[in-house]
């Protein structure tokens, strides 16, 4: 460095230009940072995403929008409602009533565990997270179904009121059944359809009959 | 492809000569091993039931399975590929397994026949869980339809019954395979057996084997005695024979009053699971609820029993 000692750079000339580093275009950026807007929009955002997939389950077509952003908000609070509502149910003694809180929840969330993993090890080309969205969001009429029961018990619980209870419960089992084999079924290998298809049936089925037996104190 | 072939059945000419080293009276025929190593003679006189199984074996497809099953189970179990080989089933195997359990076929081995080294987990998890509902919510139809009409009578759903129902019923399709399995091994060292299944085939057989108590569980719901009897006794008739046809190879080999308790304990345990699910989940038709006692007129009480 001794010889460079003698370099002298002229103080009259200036150096100048620009230290900012230009970005190519702000909109990627702003699409995916998210810290500085209000949380109200945040939640919105994440609430609208829910809804809409409320609406995709009551009108199943065939739109990639449930499977494609998964989320388990969902599934979360049609769990927490369905087993909520399932509570007061009338017992003699603690043993034989219906099916308590930690019971359904636990037989909703690993029942749709087993049927997740049962059609993956089939050879279903479906993710994890997105079996389980879809399944939990597919609950949805049935706990329609629940809201509806416990209404027309409020009504009176003879005979007629059962009938429209059966009548509404199977509806609406259909009604989970079909929603959530029209978005299931095209990521199953062809020759075994029926074998992804009848554990989702047994379990919609258990949780109508959860539903259509429950009667409170 | 050829040479490992060659090289797998070089391998297994080399113990077939072990073992022929080793106990010359024994036959070299293991179902379980390629069918192309020759017979050798030997002393007993051949049973029509063992040429049916040598002649099951002879087929050319039975021959590829074997190799194939050799090949395929080859992931390690920490992956999930390895499970996946217990699912390698479509829907019409299924079903033809599970219309083999219920038509027993005189003479030929379930295991043989429809499983040809494929076993499958799907059907004994989904069978043994169809069931379990099935008599949880069977148990609780009946009991309603008994009890309806009772003045002290009051619905309850049960549901404490399905858990203790899905115990059992897994218990028993997995831990009595497992001491099968357990017991058959341990007869295997000590008597050349023609006959070995795996624990996995044995576990599909009586998984399959329940399927019958599902049509079963729901007939249960009439209220009559004598039908529940019945049912139970076919049912048990039905797969009961299934499990006899498929253990019976394994163990007449053996000696003659152990091949029997075998397989008759077999058969007992099957017995007492429909028994004790119809005992303890359906109530008796003619339970009666303690009646209104309605003093007569000449003084004496009567009690009214209802049917």
């Amino acid at each position: 460095f001794a010889g460079l000692a003698d370099v002298s750079i002229s103080e009259d000339i200036p150096v100048e230009g620009e230290i900012t580093v230009p970005v190519g275009s702000h909109s990627p950026d702003e699409d995916y940072s998210t810290l500085d807007e209000p949380v109200r929009d945040t939640i919105m955002r994440d609430l609208k995403a829910v809804g809409k997939k409320f609406v995709h389950v009551m009108y199943p077509k065939k739109s990639s929008a449930l499977l494609r952003d998964w989320d388990l908000w969902g599934p979360l609070v049609l769990c927490v409602s369905l087993a909520l509502m399932l509570q007061g149910g009338s017992a003699d003694s603690k043993d034989d009533g219906g099916p308590q809180f930690a019971e359904v929840f636990v037989i909703i969330w690993f029942g749709a565990v087993v049927i997740t993993l049962n059609s993956k090890l089939l050879g279903g080309t479906i993710s994890f997270f997105q079996s389980l969205c879809v399944l939990g969001y597919c609950v949805l009429p049935l706990t329609v179904a629940m809201l509806v029961c416990r209404l027309v018990l409020l009504a009176g619980s003879g005979t007629v009121s059962f009938i429209i209870r059966l009548i509404v419960v199977v509806a609406m089992f259909a009604w989970s059944t079909l929603a959530s084999t029209a978005f299931l079924a095209d990521s199953q290998p062809p020759n075994r359809k029926a074998l992804v298809v009848y554990p989702i049936f047994l379990f919609y089925f258990v949780i109508s009959w959860m539903i259509l037996t429950f009667t409170p104190q | 492809i050829v040479t490992c072939l060659v090289l797998y059945l070089l391998a297994e000419f080399d113990d077939a000569a072990n073992l022929l080293a080793a106990n010359p009276d024994a036959t070299t025929i293991s179902i379980d091993e390629p069918a192309e190593i020759p017979k050798n003679q030997h002393g007993r006189l051949q049973e029509p039931g063992r040429e049916e199984d040598d002649e099951l074996l002879g087929t050319d497809d039975s021959d590829k399975t074997e190799l194939l099953a050799g090949q395929k189970k080859s992931a390690p179990f920490w992956t999930f590929d390895y499970y996946q080989t217990f699912f390698d089933v479509d829907t019409y195997q299924v079903l033809d397994r599970i219309k083999g359990s219920v038509f027993p076929v005189p003479g030929k081995n379930f295991v043989r026949l429809y499983i040809r080294s494929n076993p499958d987990l799907y059907g004994p998890f989904w069978i043994c869980a169809t069931l379990v509902f099935t008599i949880a919510v069977s148990g609780n139809l009946s009991n309603f339809f008994i009890h309806l009409g009772k003045p002290t009578y009051h619905y309850v759903p049960e549901f404490r019954k399905v858990s203790i129902a899905a115990t059992t019923i897994y218990a028993y399709a997995w831990l009595v395979p497992l001491a099968l399995w357990g017991f058959l091994m341990w007869r295997n060292s000590k008597v050349m057996n023609i006959v070995s299944y795996s624990f996995l085939e044995i576990v599909c057989v009586y998984g399959y084997s329940l399927f019958i108590y599902i049509p079963t569980a729901i007939l249960w719901i009439i209220p009559q005695k004598v039908v529940r009897w019945v049912l139970v006794m076919f049912s048990l008739c039905l797969s009961g024979s299934v499990l006899v046809m498929t253990f019976w190879p394994a163990v007449r080999d053996d000696n003659r009053r152990i091949a029997l308790a075998t397989v008759g304990t077999i058969v007992l345990l099957h017995a007492l699971l429909a028994v004790g699910c119809l005992a303890y989940f359906f109530d008796a038709p003619e339970l009666d609820f303690p009646a209104p006692i309605i003093p007569a007129h000449n003084g004496t009480t009567v009690i009214t029993k209802s049917q």
